[in-house]
């Protein structure tokens, strides 16, 4: 039962972190709750297919169909997270002033939730097919310890959640106007840490084997299998072995971020009439 | 406004035709690796201990013959891969410094277990 609890807590633990993280940014945007549930099931669902299909999905380019699966849903997810932080540079204050004129600015407001709803899901589905294999897997052998099993996921699921509100209420005790900027730049740490590890599982497919020396080890110092090297990991992509690629990728999508923003941010929306 | 559009573009089209060399000399770049065969069984590796040359990439063969699933595992090599009950895996693994470097299958950590011996 113990080692289900941890199991299942290690898979969901990141998930948790993202989708705490997605909930402090969206605090102010109406029907958020809606889209990130949304984003919660449909993540569910996904990874219940996922897993159903695992065997093949494994099989497929040469048996590394999973890395490259793994490397694409994270393209997504950086995609979506890079787009938000954009968008919100744009038009993050009228969501957040006084005169949140409804109409327009909720939805302009839905189409980034939509955005961070796909990052929700995104995670669920990666972390989530992890689990619902294993629990499948024990539950398919029947007999012994099923129940053990069961009751240690749900423990598991319920750490995983506690996570989750842990990082969301940490985050809100950050007063409001820090917390845009707080949330901005982790919104891009998290993108540029998700970006290395697409490049990671890339390297692991052997479809990225440029630049592939190892920059530094850090491992002696934080594991990034150790919980605190986890959390670490999935918040600014902390690696104890990078290789120069994987910094390089890192490094650039935080440029690319930074360069959008003061593109389509703040300048555009002083020359920009009212739209709509 | 326009100008800043145009500059952004630029920007994303300077990204992506940065990003593209490379990924066509990583097909050319494969170096011959050495393959190993693995099979898992009753919550067993077998055999126990692999071995492979150092400083050469490392293809491991893994054969799950339980029904279940389990998680091939290893911290020092950076390793996490699932693979479904009754079936194959491939796992590449970089060329590796000397060194013993020890897998689990995640599922059943304290049992299943074995080593990657490089030399
Ligand atoms: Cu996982």
């Amino acid at each position: 039962m113990i080692a289900a609890l941890i199991i299942v807590f290690r898979e969901v633990f990141e998930a948790g972190l993202i989708i705490g993280i997605v909930l402090a940014v969206t605090r102010t945007v109406p029907h958020r709750n809606a889209w990130i549930g949304g984003g919660v099931l449909a993540g569910v669902l996904a990874a219940c297919v996922v897993a159903a299909f695992a065997g093949a999905l494994s099989n497929l380019f040469a048996g590394m169909g999973q890395e490259l699966f793994n490397a694409a849903i994270l393209v997504i997810a950086v995609v979506m997270l890079t787009w938000h932080n954009v968008w919100m540079a744009r038009h993050g204050a009228e969501l957040a002033g006084e005169l949140r004129v409804a109409g327009q600015a909720v939805v302009e407001g839905s189409k980034s939730l939509l955005a961070l709803a796909v990052v929700v899901g995104v995670a669920v589905l990666r972390e989530g097919s992890e689990v619902v294999l294993f629990l499948y897997g024990v539950i398919a052998t029947g007999g012994d310890t099923a129940w053990g099993v069961t009751l240690g996921g749900l423990g598991g699921l319920a750490l995983g959640l506690m996570i989750c509100l842990l990082t969301y209420f940490g985050l809100l005790r950050i007063p409001a106007r820090a917390l845009f900027t707080t949330t901005t730049i982790l919104i891009a740490l998290l993108a540029a840490g998700m970006a290395a590890q697409a490049a990671a599982f890339l390297e692991k497919a052997n479809w990225l084997t440029a630049m592939d020396n190892v920059v530094w080890d850090s491992g002696w110092l934080l594991s990034d299998a150790s919980i605190p090297g986890k959390a670490l990991h999935t918040l600014i992509g902390y690696t104890d072995q990078p290789t120069a690629m994987q910094l390089t990728v890192y490094l650039a999508i935080l440029l690319i971020t930074f360069v959008l923003m003061r593109l389509y941010g703040a300048p555009a929306k002083a020359v920009v009439p009212a739209r709509g | 406004m326009s100008r800043s559009r145009t500059l952004s573009k630029a920007v994303i089209f300077a990204a992506v035709a940065a990003l593209l060399p490379i990924a066509a000399t990583s097909a050319a770049n494969a170096q011959a690796a050495t393959e190993i065969q693995l099979s898992y069984k009753d919550k067993k590796f077998d055999p126990a201990e692999i071995s492979a040359p150092a400083n050469t990439p490392i293809v491991i063969k893994l054969k799950n013959l339980d029904a279940k699933p389990m998680e091939f595992e290893s911290k020092t090599l950076k390793i996490e891969k699932v693979v479904a009950g009754s079936s194959d895996a491939t796992v590449n693994v970089r060329a590796q410094k000397p060194g013993r470097y020890e897998f689990v299958d995640e599922y059943n950590e304290k049992v299943a277990r074995g080593a990657l011996v490089v030399k």
